[in-house]
């Protein structure tokens, strides 16, 4: 069963496209990262799927249900972890937490289920602005989590973090996979093979290559996933200039 | 019960800035006092009626609540500078739970300001009576208004601009235009006509008739332009902020 698809999902500012007709198809408890570069789409497509954004033509279904038509139903069952940590800088790790279950109607023992499942005990009291970089990351992931989200999109979720962060938050991410679809993008191409099931690659707005890791490597004869994607981009970005 | 849960963390947000303690509450209590000092200190025929505490209390109240006005937007702007909004946008609360989520923990802290300066005020020689609570309750559309002036600040403005704008300019036009620092007939003409298309003397009027029990025509035209101030105020603080919202 789909838990995202897209059918010539456009979005247009004026003369600049920043979707471009975009058939996108992510399975329920997938893990699917969108790759790109600067500008290619990426927040913009995720901001049309989350609903913050009207597309100019075609269709998104999330769970099911429009984007569009049945905004409130999508919003209910769908979470958004933004690039910038987005937390209430004067509560603290706890509130924040509670706060975020209680606006997705979700149970007090949800708040206490998700700080011991991603060992935020120790800081539970804190103030969330008192917190490292690090701590505050997870405690967004923590927020995000809480809502026990259908689909959860998770943008550059390890943005600035030291590399046993990262890879602690890997293992999380990695542990919601069957159970919540993932969307994930993220500017670290190893993030993206080492956790992702599938992986499309946006550049210009448009989806210009899908697949495992190992299947774009294979497509584009290269060595390694990076060299994959910069083949994969550096090819259209060729294209288009003609 | 969204807009509940999210009036009780904007509540919390707000009180738990030392700032917003220290400037909301403290400015205007230090004003008064050295207001009510130096009325104190001058010769007795050289003293200023505009000074005495039950003139000048009116004016302290309302000019505290441009600070409230200032948390109110500064809270709202950094919520939209943040990832933090955004975040909430894609949650499934509906506009109206923003705007009570914003609009409504600052009514109790308008109010509990208000209940401070007056109380200081009483330890300074103001009557405690029930003029002094009816003309706490009188300013209470004058604190509806400054709420929702933050709030379309807060929409509009990001948190730098909002510092400039309910900062500097705003508590300036209260306390220039209010006629609490010095009698606007000293100036008199277009100044003292200008000063009253506004709301902040009016606001401070309705305050201080309140105080003396006056209730009859002039109270009810200052009080009505307070007022409709606060409802034109209001209504371009929801439009406003819905837009942004769909914008952002």
């Amino acid at each position: 069963m789909l838990a995202i698809q897209t059918k010539a999902l456009t979005k247009s500012y004026g003369d600049i496209c920043a979707v471009s007709a975009l058939d996108l198809e992510v399975r329920q408890g997938e893990l699917y990262s969108l790759l790109g570069v600067n500008g290619a789409g990426k927040s913009t497509t995720i901001r049309l799927l989350c609903g913050l954004l009207d597309p100019t033509s075609g269709s998104a279904e999330v769970c099911g249900h429009d984007v569009v038509s049945k905004r409130q139903t999508v919003k209910e069952r769908i979470n958004l972890s933004p690039q910038e940590t987005a937390i209430a800088p004067n509560l603290t790790v706890e509130e924040n937490i509670a706060f975020f279950a209680g606006i997705y109607g979700k149970e007090k023992s949800c708040v206490q289920n998700i700080i011991e499942k991603l060992h935020l005990g120790e800081i539970v009291k804190q103030k969330a602005k008192t917190l490292s970089g690090g701590w505050q990351r997870r405690l967004s992931i923590a927020i995000a989590l809480v809502t026990e989200p259908e689909v959860l999109f998770l943008d550059e979720p390890t943005l600035g973090l030291d590399v046993l962060a990262r890879r602690e938050l890997w293992s999380l991410i990695r542990s919601l996979k069957g159970k919540t679809t993932v969307i994930l993008t993220t500017h670290y191409l190893e993030e993206a093979e080492a956790l992702s099931d599938r992986i499309g690659i946006l550049s210009a707005g448009k989806l210009i290559a899908v697949g495992t890791a190992d299947e774009l490597i294979a497509q584009t004869g290269t060595a390694s996933f990076e060299d994959a994607f910069v083949t994969l981009c550096t090819k259209e970005a060729d294209d288009n200039a003609q | 019960m969204r807009s509940k849960i999210f009036s009780v963390r904007n509540f919390k947000e707000i009180l738990r800035d030392p700032v917003n303690i220290s400037l909301g509450l403290a400015f205007p209590l230090i004003i008064l006092l050295l207001l009510w000092f130096i009325n104190r200190n001058i010769p007795a025929q050289a003293r200023m009626e505009l000074y005495q505490v039950e003139n000048l209390i009116p004016g302290i109240a309302v000019f505290g609540y441009s600070f409230i006005c200032l948390f109110s937007a500064t809270l709202i702007s950094k919520d939209r500078s943040t990832a933090f909004l955004a975040r909430l946008y894609a949650s499934p609360m509906r506009p109206r739970d923003y705007i009570f989520g914003y609009t409504a923990p600052m009514l109790p802290v308008a109010f509990a300001q208000t209940i401070i300066c007056y109380a200081a005020a009483v330890l300074l020689g103001l009557k405690l009576n029930g003029f002094a609570l009816l003309s706490v309750a009188a300013q209470l559309p004058t604190a509806a208004m400054f709420i929702f002036l933050g709030l379309l600040a807060g929409s509009l403005f990001n948190d730098k601009q909002v510092g400039g704008i309910c900062g500097a300019l705003l508590t300036n036009l209260c306390g220039w235009l209010s006629g609490t620092w010095f009698d606007l007939s000293l100036i008199g003409g277009a100044f003292k006509k200008a000063a009253y298309c506004l709301p902040f003397a009016n606001a401070v009027d309705v305050g201080r008739l309140a105080l003396y029990g006056s209730f009859g025509a002039e109270f009810r035209q200052k009080l009505s332009v307070v007022c409709a101030y606060a409802l034109v105020i209001g209504a371009l603080s929801v439009f406003s902020f819905r837009c942004k919202m769909k914008a952002q």
